[in-house]
Parts: C-alpha cells; structure tokens; sequence
C-alpha cells in the first residue's frame, strides 16, 4: 500500500542529505542568528522584572528554534515549484499514486533532511560544547527526565507531519498560480511569528496567548519547546500534541482536496 | 478489438491576454482578459491491440493535447474516450499503471539520481514484483545497452543516451500501451536507430500498442504500417501508410542510369524529377503509361543501364500533403 510512498521519502531523504554544504551553511547561519538572539534575552532578563519564561527556558526555546527552523514553511518544495515552471508537472500525473500522498511523502523527506543534520550539529554545540567551555549559562539545558524525552520526541514527530501538510499547502497555490513567488511571499513572515520562530509565544501579550497556542503554527516550534522546557508536561503535553495530530489531520484533508481539484484544472505547459 | 477508442474529442486552452505595456499589466491585474484557442476541434479515432500508429502533423496541430488526453493527464473540452475500458482523466491512476509515456522534451527520471536508482524508484511506484521487474530491467538493459550508463546521474547522460533511459523507465512496468510523443527529437542517427529498433521490437515481440508522433518521417517510414494526421485540431488522413502515400501522390517514380550523360526524355505522362550525371529520376501517371511501358520506351530509344522503380521520399508526401490541405503551422 505505502510502497511508492515510502520509496520516494527514502529516496528524497538521502539525496537531500547529501547536500552537505547546505547543511553547514545554513547550521553557521543558524548558530550566529541563536547566539545574537541569547545576546539580546540576556540584556533583556537583565532589566526585567517580570518575564513570562525564565531565562533558562527561554535560552533553550532559541536553540532548538534555531536547530528546527526547517520546521517553517518558509516556502513550497522547490522540486515541486520548478516542474510546475517547466511541465515536468506532467510526469507527476503519469505516475499511478495519489497526488497528496506523493508530495507529501517529498515533502516530509525534504523537512526531515534539512533538519537532521543541522538539529544533531545545534545539539552538539548548544548541549555539549557550550557547557563544556564554560557558556553553559547560555546553551541549551536538557529536560528534566526521560518522560519529558519521550513527549518531545512525539511532539517533534507531530510537528514534522504538520509542518509536511503546510508545504504541500504553499505546493497546490504553487500549481495554481504557475509561479512560486506569490505563495513564498506570504508563507515566510507569517509562519515565522506566528510559530513562536521570532519570539517565543508566551512573549505575545497576554490575552492572545492562549489563541496564539490554537492555531497550527504554534505546533511547529512553540508545543514541542515547552514540552521540552517541562512547560508542557503530563496530560498537558499529550493534549498539546492531540492538537497537532488534528491540525495535522485538518491541514491534510483540506490539502488532499485542494491538490485533486487544482491538479485536475492545471493545464501542462509546453510540448 | 479496439484498445483506444476517441470520439469527438475537444480541448480549448484558455490563456490570458496580456496587454502590451506597463500600463497594460496593471489593468490586467484587475481584469484579465482571455483568449481561447481550440486544439483539439471533434477528433476520432480507434486504435486496436499490437498496431504501431504514427500520429503525425505540422507544429501545434494537436498532437501532444491528443497524447496528454489519452495518458490521463489533461482533461479534455468534451467528446469522449477509452482506453482498455477507462476514462484517462476519471480512473486516472488505474489508467496510469497500465500505460507507458515518453515525452521527448521532458525527463520523467530523477536528474540527480543515478540511472539505475530512478530504476529501483519506479519498481515500487508501480508495485512491479522484485524477480520480474529484475527481468525487465536487465532485458530492457540490454536491448538498449544500457549496461554502462546505470551508475551515472541522469544530468550527466547525453540527451540520446537520456533518451533511451527514458523509453526504458516507460516500460519497466510491462505496458501493454506505450505513447511515444517525439522520442527521437535531437538525436543522432545511430541514437535513433537505437530508438526505432527497440520501439519496433517491444511492438512485434511483445505486442505492445504503440502510438508515435515524431516529425522525422524516416521514423514513421521504419515504424508505422498506419499513419493519423492531424491538422489544426482536426483528422485530415487515418489510413495504411501505403494507401496514404499513393493518395497524396499519384505518381510513381523510375531511376534510370544511362551509359554516358542522362538525356532528355519526351514521353507524353512522363515528368523528369532529378538528374545527377548519368541517373535520372522520373515520375510517370500509372493511369497514362504503365511501368513495363514505360520501360521499354527508355530502352527502346536510350543507352539504359539500369532501372529501378521507387517510392517518393516520405517527407516529400507528407509536404505535398499539408500543403494540399492549407494546414501548415497554426
Ligand atoms: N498549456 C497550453 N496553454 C495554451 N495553449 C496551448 C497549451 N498547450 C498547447 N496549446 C496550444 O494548442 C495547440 C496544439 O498544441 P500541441 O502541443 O498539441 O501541438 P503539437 O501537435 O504537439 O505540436 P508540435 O509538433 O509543435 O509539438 C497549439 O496551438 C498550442 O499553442
Ligand atoms: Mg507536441
């Protein structure tokens, strides 16, 4: 049944995977923006009176966002934009599986292989290195016990399925607009604020929080941090991770729909 | 029995108008305006089981819409089709397993990944069981002697070596039905023999129903024992190869060598096509003067060598043809 599906995630994975200058780039690019960041927090705590997180927790929410910051939809998956320019949308077409499932099968390959290795790099420096040297006080501290382990491991999972669904979103206003400009103009800015990417959500002001926590994006970094903060933890966390399987359930049906319906109208270019 | 049944078959593209200017891209953001162009104006045709057909027309007559209906990719204006029993576009993805597409322009192999691996790929897209599929492959492999290819990305492949990857992938799963849309366009000669050697093999070996549209007619003369042609969104020829060839020209044709320079040859029906040195090439109206004549009447009066009767240059009918018919480029 998940035959074609699982091949080409392998497939995709692996040839992601070997894009290791990407990866090294974007993890130096990623390191420099966290350290600026904990830079900035600790002027901030320093004036504080009161914060909604402690600095610690705060510290650890800006390393693991900058270790999953592929978890943003920052744009749709370049493979799809570039066959919707040429054509080569037709060749999808040909092949005998269902469309949604096929792209979000790439889609998910592409998510996890940026993010592996730059997540395994982030925690190596932020959790070993950083401590080892003396800046423990700004790296990324461990939670408190192997529960708190597992529930974030299901919480990264859930936000690596969710943060899937939201690609092959921006992938179908790809296919329809012909052009990925529209669709990646958009996805960036809102995802990245309304993720908790830019600042933790609890920063937000007080009465939008517990909304802000509602809607899908908060599932790609804001849940599984708390979860790993000890924030979230018990029934709490299997809550919190409930609402990103039904996001991750709603994004995925209203997906399926809306790539049946454009990719049954997009006319193939050329030939 | 008909294994590809068209009938009436319309597409209208819509494509928007784009006024020249600044001025007119901004109005064109508020209302677009569209245009409609008509590919496909009621087209029919059947097609049965093991034929070999060429579909053949001038640039934009209709053949890569007809070919993109009938794989289930593009959904059509209105008429109807079939093909083993399935809609294209409404059972698309039982339709798609049965079939095998090359477009010629496009690569449907993975660009970065090594040959054999975009192999392995389209193993498990299409469930084809592991010890057949290594059977196919490793057929296919030598048939088109690919042996030495497989370990190299498919970006680094020249486009006659791609091209022959191509038509393999497309058969990896065993088709029964195989459209081909221009498979030989930019190779060389030895690449396109290859091509035609493998197409006419997979069509008498193993049956597979092949639909070809190509604009090199040497093509279509190795291949194709029917000919379709389309112009402007509509049928103009579906017949023999060999019944169309003696519709569009009547004439038939003599070589003649001569001992010493060709001479001029006054025989009522017959008209001199080409002279080089000693061999001259005539045409003659069979209904006016018959071969044997006709021969007798060159030895009677000229120092003949040799003499052999021909068939006009496919490209030469094929032109006469869409001249005949006003459908030159639309
Ligand atoms: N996606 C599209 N949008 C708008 N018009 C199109 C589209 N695809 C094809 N057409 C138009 O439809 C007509 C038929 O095109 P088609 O590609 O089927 O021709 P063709 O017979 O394959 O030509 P060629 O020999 O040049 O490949 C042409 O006038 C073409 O401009
Ligand atoms: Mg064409």
């Amino acid at each position: 049944m998940l035959r074609p599906y699982l091949a080409v995630l392998s497939a995709r994975f692996q040839l992601v995977l070997q894009y290791r200058a990407a990866a090294l780039a974007g993890f130096a690019t990623q390191c420099w923006w966290g350290g600026m960041k904990v830079l900035i927090y600790s002027a901030f705590y320093a004036g504080a009176r009161a914060a909604p997180m402690s600095f610690a927790h705060t510290v650890s929410y800006t390393w693991l966002g900058q270790a999953f910051l592929m978890f943003l939809p920052w744009y749709a998956d370049p493979e799809v934009a570039d066959m919707v320019r040429t054509g080569a949308v037709a060749y999808e077409r040909l092949r005998p599986v269902d469309a949604w499932g096929w792209w979000y099968a790439r889609a998910l390959a592409w998510t996890a292989a940026r993010i592996a290795p730059r997540a395994g790099l982030m925690f190596v420096t932020a959790a070993v290195i950083m401590p080892l040297v003396g800046l423990g006080r700004w790296g990324l501290r461990l939670p408190a016990d192997g529960a708190a382990v597992a529930l974030f491991c299901a919480a990264i999972l859930a936000a690596a399925l969710l943060s899937a669904t939201m690609t092959v979103l921006l992938n179908v206003v790809v296919a329809a607009s012909l052009t990925d400009r529209g669709a990646n103009a958009f996805a960036a800015p809102i995802s990245i604020v309304l993720s908790g990417s830019l600042v933790p959500l609890a920063f937000f002001p007080h009465a939008f929080v517990p909304f802000l926590r509602l809607q899908p994006f908060a599932g790609l970094i804001d849940t599984p941090f708390r979860v790993w903060n000890g924030e979230l933890a018990g029934l709490n966390a299997v809550g919190a991770i409930g609402l990103q399987l039904a996001w991750t359930l709603v994004l995925g049906i209203l997906g399926r729909c809306a790539v049946e319906s454009v990719m049954s109208r997009v006319q193939v270019q050329g030939g | 029995m008909a294994q590809v049944v068209v009938e009436g078959l319309r597409k209208t593209y819509r494509v928007a108008v784009r006024e020249p200017g600044a001025w007119g891209a901004i109005r064109g953001l508020a209302r677009r305006r569209w245009r409609e162009i008509e590919a496909l104006a009621g087209v029919s045709f059947a097609i049965g089981t093991g034929e070999l057909v060429g579909f053949i027309g001038p640039n934009g007559a209709g053949k890569s819409t007809t070919i993109k209906i009938l794989s289930g990719i593009l959904r059509p204006s209105g008429g109807a089709c079939e093909v083993d029993g399935l809609v294209p576009w409404r059972d698309r993805i039982r339709h798609v397993a049965r079939i095998g597409v090359v477009f010629g322009q496009r690569t449907q192999l993975w660009w970065d990944l090594p040959v054999i691996d975009g192999f392995d790929l389209l193993r498990d897209i299409y469930r084809v069981d592991p010890a057949r599929y290594r059977r196919t492959r490793d057929e296919l492999v030598g048939l088109m002697r690919l042996g030495p290819l497989l370990d190299q990305p498919v970006r680094q492949l020249s486009l006659g070596q791609r091209m022959r990857c191509e038509i393999a992938a497309a058969m990896l799963h065993e088709p029964r039905l195989l459209f081909l849309d221009e498979p030989t366009i930019g190779l060389d000669a030895p690449a396109k023999l290859a091509v035609r050697e493998l197409v006419g093999t997979l069509n008498r070996e193993r049956g597979v129903t092949v639909v070809l549209t190509t604009h090199d007619m040497q093509d279509i003369e190795a291949l194709a024992r029917r000919v379709i042609v389309i112009g402007k969104g509509v049928i103009l020829a579906d017949e023999p190869l060999d019944a169309f060839r003696a519709g569009v020209l009547a004439e038939r044709r003599v070589v003649a060598d001569f001992a010493g320079e060709a001479p001029r040859i006054a025989i009522p029906g017959v008209e001199e096509r080409a002279r080089e040195g000693r061999s001259l090439e005539l045409a003659f109206d069979p209904a006016r003067i018959a071969a044997p004549a006709l021969i007798a009447a060159i030895a009677a009066d000229y120092p003949l060598e040799d003499i052999r009767v021909v068939q006009p240059q496919i490209e030469e009918v094929i032109a006469r043809f869409y001249d005949l018919h006003g459908a030159g480029e639309a």
